[in-house]
């Protein structure tokens, strides 16, 4: 182990997903490992159950695709999602609250809603999900542009070897309205969470070991067309070779994107 | 967690640029608060705002980051020769071996209010030039003071409102004890905005006159925007450093509410313990707590009960928003960097502007300043969505 690139490791013993043509893991684990094609539907109406009716109203689609991908992750790693830290990973945050709120106070006598601005906070979608899970675990929200993946990635991951901790790992981003889309263009919604651990369990799918690789000159891809561009057109779709490498149950060693030209060297392999 | 030592720190806001300005206000009860007079705000309330921000620059070769958030950050890496000790560092360990974790709430969002009044008026969109990924994107003051310090090693922009800038130091110390850095630059920024001016107003949490932390007639907060870093090493690699340590941290969720505390201080109190189980130390060997204090009704009273449950009756508190007013994402830095001042300058600051401690306070709650020796103080920051941290400082040799 070489002083400059240090590894870190840990267990996956659960996956949520939440793309076009990729809803939960069950089915999107067929597609990604090649044995089902790949078809970009509409996602369906976000409505996850763990909030309560009257929550959810006050909630917005980011929040609740946080707690949507949350919920499966931990219900396949049946984990006890009260006990997990967390760490939330978001390029853009919250872009309709953004918008809603830039216009608002671009008026003369701005009437901001209470609600939209404490909804506003970056750890919204965490609030969300503590109260929801009654957790009073460390939480960490966070954002690295298009390496959000890694960067929440690497933190939870230092959470789980500094700590000895399971961590919940959410990537989440929303297309922004206009005129938002514009200057950051993102072609679909996307959401991944995941529950690491870190000794092997019962539920344990793979093994990861992660190092930061100085000057990156190409990322893993996908070999499909229609997932690649998924990829590339949200920031924590950049997740996908993670999750199509455990989905084919491979050995391989992958580059997602870290900040601006490293990577993050993940090898991963069945655990 | 094993000491850290913060080789260097400074801070910039309303008290001014740098540890001498700082301290200087605190130990002279001279509050950096002005009445609201920021952009056309239409408002009855203060700010702690930090002057000559509309005149500055970012340095030539990273123009494209431009805007009032990471001209506040550059102020702050200017500050107490900072920038050069990190460059030192730098000669030392290598870019790579460099972390920068970094806090903010609302990053250059102040951008994108200037692009929204100015939307072609036929089809909505904003002006050309206007550059989003540089500046108001969450990530982007992290890249610049990356930038700005040539650093290559772990980075993050930590986000979580009010908390983002304490929690920076728990994620530090993580990458450092795992050995994926050497050393850390961490700290965070926020500027002011109408975002967040007219988000507190809307929640009825704005002050109309200068905040009163812990007073009985506290009347609300004073936004304020601040920059702040700090670099830290390990004790035994350091080769000089400022006689302060980073000693614990902790974390916790409240899981109560979007925008208020638990009113008991639970979430709090936990992360108060958490700090002293990794410090290794019992309550009664801090000498100060800096507390959140925001004079809000509600923080300023669970916070109360939850010190009074940690720590009981005797151990000195204070918070120091009266000068500085909440920083938002950038207080956590703020108070860290108070933290050091008071404990190289054996100095415990009162709650400026606060006439009368609130009676149903049972923490002991300093009115004035005072002399003292002062070896460790615990720092509280809390944020909406219930994320809170603590933060222990102490004094090393």
């Amino acid at each position: 182990m070489s002083r400059g690139g240090r590894m870190i490791e840990a267990y996956i013993d659960g996956i949520g997903i939440f793309m076009p043509g990729l809803i939960g893991w069950e089915q999107a684990s067929k597609v990604l490992a090649g044995q089902e094609a790949y078809v970009a539907a509409d996602p369906p109406k976000l409505a996850p159950a763990l909030l309560p009716a009257d929550v959810r109203r006050r909630t917005t689609e980011h929040i609740r695709l946080a707690v949507e991908v949350g919920t499966e992750a931990v219900r396949n790693a049946q984990a006890d999602a009260s006990a997990l830290w967390s760490v939330f990973a978001s390029s853009e945050s919250d872009g309709a609250i953004t918008h809603n709120i830039c216009e608002e106070v671009a008026k003369a006598k701005p009437e901001v809603s209470p609600t939209r601005f404490h909804n506003s906070v970056n750890n919204a979608p965490a609030g969300y999900w503590c109260m929801a899970v009654q957790s009073r675990a460390p939480s960490t929200s966070l954002a690295g542009f298009d390496a959000s993946f890694g960067v929440g990635l690497l933190e939870a991951v230092a959470q789980v070897n500094a700590e000895n901790q399971g961590v919940l790992l959410v990537a989440h981003d929303t297309p922004l309205p206009e005129p938002l889309h514009s200057v950051r263009p993102m072609s679909a919604i996307a959401g991944v969470a995941l529950v690491l651990a870190p000794t092997r369990g019962a539920r344990s799918l793979a093994r990861v070991t992660l190092a930061i690789e100085p000057q990156v000159r190409g990322f893993s891809r996908l070999a499909d067309a229609g997932l690649d561009g998924l990829r590339t057109g949200n920031p924590a779709a950049r997740a996908l070779p993670l999750l199509a490498a455990i989905a084919r149950r491979a050995r391989d060693t992958l580059l997602l994107p870290y900040v601006h030209s490293q990577g993050l060297r993940i090898e991963t392999g069945p655990a | 967690m094993t000491p850290l030592v913060l080789t260097h720190y400074t801070a910039v806001n309303a008290l001014g640029r740098g540890n001498a300005a700082v301290f200087d206000a605190l130990a002279g009860a001279r509050s950096g608060l002005v009445p609201c007079s920021f952009e056309n705000v239409q408002l009855e309330t203060w700010v702690g705002e930090v002057a000559g921000l509309d005149d500055a620059q970012v340095i030539e070769r990273l123009a494209e980051f431009d805007c009032r958030n990471n001209r506040l950050a550059q102020l702050a890496l200017e500050q107490d020769g900072f920038a050069q000790t990190v460059l030192a560092a730098r000669e030392k360990y290598g870019a790579r071996r460099i972390a920068a974790i970094l806090g903010t709430s609302t990053s250059g969002i102040l951008e994108t209010e200037h692009a929204y009044q100015q939307r072609d008026p036929q089809t909505g969109a904003l002006p050309a030039g206007f550059r989003f990924a540089t500046t108001h994107n969450l990530y982007a003051s992290s890249d610049f003071v990356r930038r700005y310090l040539g650093l290559e090693g772990p980075a993050a922009m930590v986000s979580t409102a009010c908390s983002s800038s304490a929690k920076v130091f728990a994620s530090a110390a993580r990458l450092m004890a795992l050995g994926l850095c050497d050393a850390a630059v961490v700290g965070g920024v926020d500027s002011l905005c109408r975002n967040t001016l007219y988000g507190f107003a809307s929640l009825d949490l704005v002050g109309r006159e200068p905040c009163r932390p812990c007073d009985a007639q506290r009347g609300g907060i004073s936004i304020g925007e601040a920059a702040g870093f700090a670099l830290l090493e390990r004790p035994e690699a350091a080769a000089t450093h400022s006689g302060v340590a980073l000693l614990g941290y902790g974390e916790s969720s409240d899981a109560y509410h979007m925008s208020t505390p638990h009113p008991e201080g639970e979430g709090a109190a936990l992360a108060m313990r958490r700090a002293l189980a990794s410090a290794g130390l019992e309550p009664g060997a801090i000498d100060y707590i800096n507390m959140h204090g925001t004079a809000s009704q509600v923080n300023d009273s669970m916070e109360d009960k939850a010190i009074s449950a940690v720590f009981g009756t005797r151990t000195p508190c204070s918070s120091t928003k009266g000068w500085t007013g909440h920083a938002l994402g950038a207080a956590g830095i703020t108070e860290a960097v108070i933290a050091a001042l008071c404990i190289g300058h054996g100095f415990m600051p009162g709650c400026l502007n606060a006439r009368a401690i609130d009676p149903s306070f049972t923490s002991k709650v300093l009115l004035a300043n005072r002399q003292g020796r002062v070896e460790r103080v615990l720092s509280n920051s809390f944020g909406f969505g219930g994320s809170n941290a603590s933060l222990i400082f102490g004094a090393v040799t």
